[in-house]
């Protein structure tokens, strides 16, 4: 997997794509769209809190999309995460996408590789649920599921908890990370749509590292457990 | 107006029929200026009044226009420079040639809905013909062999929804067995500033964009204190389990459009004079893109005498639904010294349009508020009100695939016809002509995947349904709501034919991914529906879906089935409710290519059928 290819890859995804589709002329129900989420842009206030973004992108058609998922959060020049997958999408049920595609994680160092099998979509009683599970070299393993929901306060104002859960198949002590459950964080966001399209928000997000993981973060004097108060934005187009 | 052939009557709106064959011009304005009303009233009426055109040869051009309905101006799409484009009033028996040019840098076309013509003139591109190219004129040339109230919009793209669509009255060769001193058109109609193709992406990408009246937290603690906890839970249960909402009525509701009343907004106010005594003739033409339209005049009684531009055993009313391209013609007798406001409102209580009915131009009625929004009932979703009742029902069996579908052997028969005529069921059972179907409902294997989010399995029939928002209107307001039962053809039934088969259709889609389908395949996937010309064929339309769908067969009939053999009224464009049924007759007379769709502009691209009659 180290030396999997992201780029062939994605082009191959996209070459998958088009010819799945978009070679046939008619009816024209099903344009070929593109939408990109910034689903999270947000600041802690704390002045050593740090800056974290969870931005999503796809372009495709009704049933198979090429979707981008990037997420990072920068505190320091020595703390800091981005990851990017690259994901075909695929509508397998009437609320249900599944997921196939890659995961590479640029910081922190040295950076991991990880094939993704991944489900996303709508669960009964409106829970938008995304679950992966990743597959890397050298036996690792990992699987991340989050659920969030959505509160409308009024048709604008909407609170909306949200829950993250890491799953490690074995410990990687060059990034302390540990086995078994790693880290769980959860958060509630009160956001305005000043349109559909735009909305600014304030949060609480609390996170806890577990175990393994946990030890590691002692042993290096970081903290294990912290909850910030978050500035940010969601935006669509 | 490059058209010099046609007599121009601007005054449509305010002829009576003594002056019908006025030309405009000076001896026009000295009559009108003779009538017993204020001079600046004239000035206001003649704004207000749609442009007319009459004769045998129409010319029309098709142009991009700035207009300005919201405080922005935005580009539509016309013609002959005028929003609705101009009345074509036609005559039944005469031959007609409308040369029509395109001036948009797309292609165009233009369709006469409702009119029984050649296929190549039927205007749908890629069925009838290849469309008008930009820049290129197309003559349509047929014999009009009907009359009434109709319309006509263009069948290309999304260019229903920019202002491409305009009246046609065709005037009975006989004498008109409805009696009037008066009449006006009253074009509803959506605008929205956002371009068409915009707001369908939007709805693909979120497809409750336009829904802003969801549920909210505050409804909930209402509801928990009206009736506790465990109600509201039982009663929330089945939609937060099916991922739907009760408050979905409208896939584009107020929040985009400004609804139009003969192109005027409800600010503009349109406005319309009579006089003590008379009978006016209100031909009312639902030209939305996406829009069900509620009518009402309050205070006054409506007689409803044509639908769809066929006559119909007059009834009289409060209130009618109007789907989608649906026309309705009917009769009031206003009292002098009054004014009436023509109040539609859209369906899912968003927004509404008006107009004013009045004996003197000063007089300006009191615009009502709007009724409630609509909340969906499970009998919506096509599900049998009996388990939901007693909140005990077994959700896995509503369609979430767990239904035993093997059994249920359509795949050699495709997926567009369910012929039970020929099913293996011994003897075939149809409904007697008049009375509908009495088929079993089936769903085809093609009805489930992740294109489809609901079947409904148990479906009512809609025929005597005033529809959501409308049934309590009775009891409530002392409303009389037509329903489809209401309507009984004024001429005795055309082809008294048993049907010689059925053909069952699923309305099908996944609203959360905005895809829509028939049997749940879209158009572009779909095979050709084949008709045998000259048979008398049943379509029964199931609703597997929970909004309204105005259907609209071109070509042909479609004879609604309101329960008398004898009187079958013959429409063009059918409302199928939410979660229902409906089934009407249609004689294949028509040799050739049809459409077949669904009549909201954003439903369409999929919802569509090629019906070929050889």
């Amino acid at each position: 997997m180290k030396n999997i290819n992201v780029k062939g890859f994605t082009l191959s995804l996209i070459a998958a794509l088009f010819m799945s589709g978009f070679a046939q002329a008619g009816g024209g129900d099903d344009p070929l769209l593109t939408k990109v989420m910034f689903d999270e842009v947000e600041r802690g206030v704390g002045s050593n809190d740090p800056t974290s973004f969870n931005i999503q992108a796809w372009v495709g058609k009704d049933i198979n999309k090429f979707w981008l998922k990037t997420k990072g959060e920068y505190e320091d020049a020595d703390d800091k995460e981005l990851e990017i997958q690259a994901l075909y999408s695929r509508a397998i049920a009437p609320y249900w996408d599944a997921q196939i595609g890659v995961r590479v994680d640029l910081e922190p160092s040295p950076s991991r590789s990880w094939a993704v099998l991944g489900l996303q979509g709508l669960a009964p009683y409106f829970f938008e649920i995304d679950a992966a599970l990743f597959i890397g070299d050298e036996g690792r393993t990992a699987m991340r599921v989050s659920a969030e929901y959505e509160m409308l306060l009024t048709q604008k104002l909407i609170l909306s908890p949200e829950v993250k859960v890491n799953f490690y198949g074995q410990n990687d002590a060059d990034l302390g990370i540990g086995s078994g459950l790693s880290d769980l964080s959860t958060g509630l966001r009160l956001r305005y749509e000043i349109k559909r399209e735009f909305a600014p928000y304030i949060g609480v997000e609390w996170a806890r590292k577990f175990g393994n993981t946990a030890e590691f973060a002692r042993n290096e004097g970081k903290k294990v457990e912290g909850t910030q108060v978050v500035i940010g934005l969601k935006a669509w187009f | 107006m490059s058209n010099t052939k046609n007599n121009l009557e601007s005054m449509s709106g305010l002829q009576d029929k003594g002056r019908r064959r006025f030309v405009l011009g000076a001896s026009a304005m000295l009559a009108l200026a003779a009538l017993p009303f204020p001079k600046n009233a004239f000035a206001k009426a003649i704004s207000e009044s749609l442009t007319q055109l009459s004769g045998k040869v129409f010319d029309l051009s098709i142009d991009y226009k700035t207009v300005n309905f919201t405080g922005k101006s935005a580009r539509a799409t016309v013609v002959n420079q005028v929003l609705p484009a101009p009345i074509l009033r036609w005559k039944e028996g005469e031959t007609v040639t409308l040369r029509v040019k395109n001036n948009l840098d797309e292609d165009s076309s233009i369709h006469w809905h409702g009119i029984i013509l050649p296929t190549e003139m039927d205007g749908v591109p890629g069925l009838s013909f290849d469309g008008i190219k930009p820049g290129e004129t197309f003559e349509y040339q047929f014999k009009v062999q009907q009359n009434g109230t109709y319309w006509y919009h263009s069948h290309s793209g999304f260019q229903e929804q920019t202002g491409v669509y305009g009246p046609i009255i065709i005037d009975p060769a006989e004498p008109d067995p409805v009696v009037y001193d008066r009449e006006y058109v009253v074009m509803l109609s959506d605008w929205s500033d956002t371009p068409p193709e915009k707001i369908y992406a939007n709805l693909k990408k979120q497809s409750t964009y336009y829904n802003y009246s969801e549920r909210t937290v505050s409804d909930l603690f209402t509801d928990i204190r009206k009736h506790g906890l465990i109600n509201t839970w039982k009663a929330r249960a089945m939609w937060n389990d099916m991922r739907m909402s009760d408050r979905d009525i409208s896939d584009v509701t107020g929040a985009a459009y400004t609804f139009l009343m003969n192109g005027k907004t409800p600010e503009q106010g349109w406005s319309a004079l009579f006089k003590q005594g008379e009978k006016v003739r209100l031909r009312f033409i639902n030209a939305a893109a996406m829009t069900i339209f509620d009518v009402r005049i309050p205070g006054l009684k409506m007689t409803v005498v044509a639908t769809d531009g066929q006559n119909v055993q007059p009834v009289e009313v409060d209130e009618f639904r109007m789907g989608v391209a649906e026309t309705y013609d009917v009769i009031v007798e206003p009292e002098e010294g009054n004014a009436y406001c023509i109040f539609a409102q859209n369906i899912d209580r968003t927004g509404f349009t008006t107009g004013n009915l009045t004996s003197d131009a000063h007089l300006v009625a009191a615009v009502p508020s709007m009724d409630p929004a609509p909340i969906l009932g499970h009998g919506d979703m096509g599900m049998s009100m009996e388990g939901m009742d007693h909140g005990d029902m077994d959700h896995g069996a509503m369609g979430h695939g767990s239904m035993d579908h093997g059994s249920m052997d359509h795949g050699p028969m495709g997926h567009v016809e369910m012929d039970h005529g020929s099913m293996a069921m011994g003897a075939p059972v149809l409904g007697l002509a008049g009375f509908g179907s009495t088929a079993e409902i089936k769903h085809a294997d093609a009805e489930y995947g992740p294109h489809i989010d609901m079947r409904a399995d148990a479906p009512q029939n809609g025929l005597h349904d005033p529809g959501i928002g409308l049934r309590n209107h009775q009891a409530e307001y002392n409303r009389k709501v037509l329903t489809y039962a209401d309507l009984k053809g004024l001429h005795p039934t055309y082809d008294k034919r048993q049907p010689s088969r059925e053909i069952q259709l699923h309305l099908t889609g996944n609203m959360h991914r905005y895809m829509w389908s028939i049997n749940g395949v879209r158009f572009e996937d779909a095979e050709p529906l084949v008709l045998e010309y000259g048979e008398r064929v049943r379509f029964t339309l199931v609703n597997d879906t929970m909004m309204t769908h105005p259907m609209h067969l071109h070509g042909m009939w479609s004879d609604l089935e309101t329960g008398d053999p004898d009187f079958i009224p013959r429409k063009h464009t059918v409302i199928v409710q939410p979660g229902s049924t409906i089934s009407y007759l249609v004689t294949a007379d028509a040799i050739g290519k049809w459409a077949y769709h669904c009549h909201l502009l954003y439903h369409m691209p999929g919802m569509f059928l090629k019906v070929v009659v050889r």
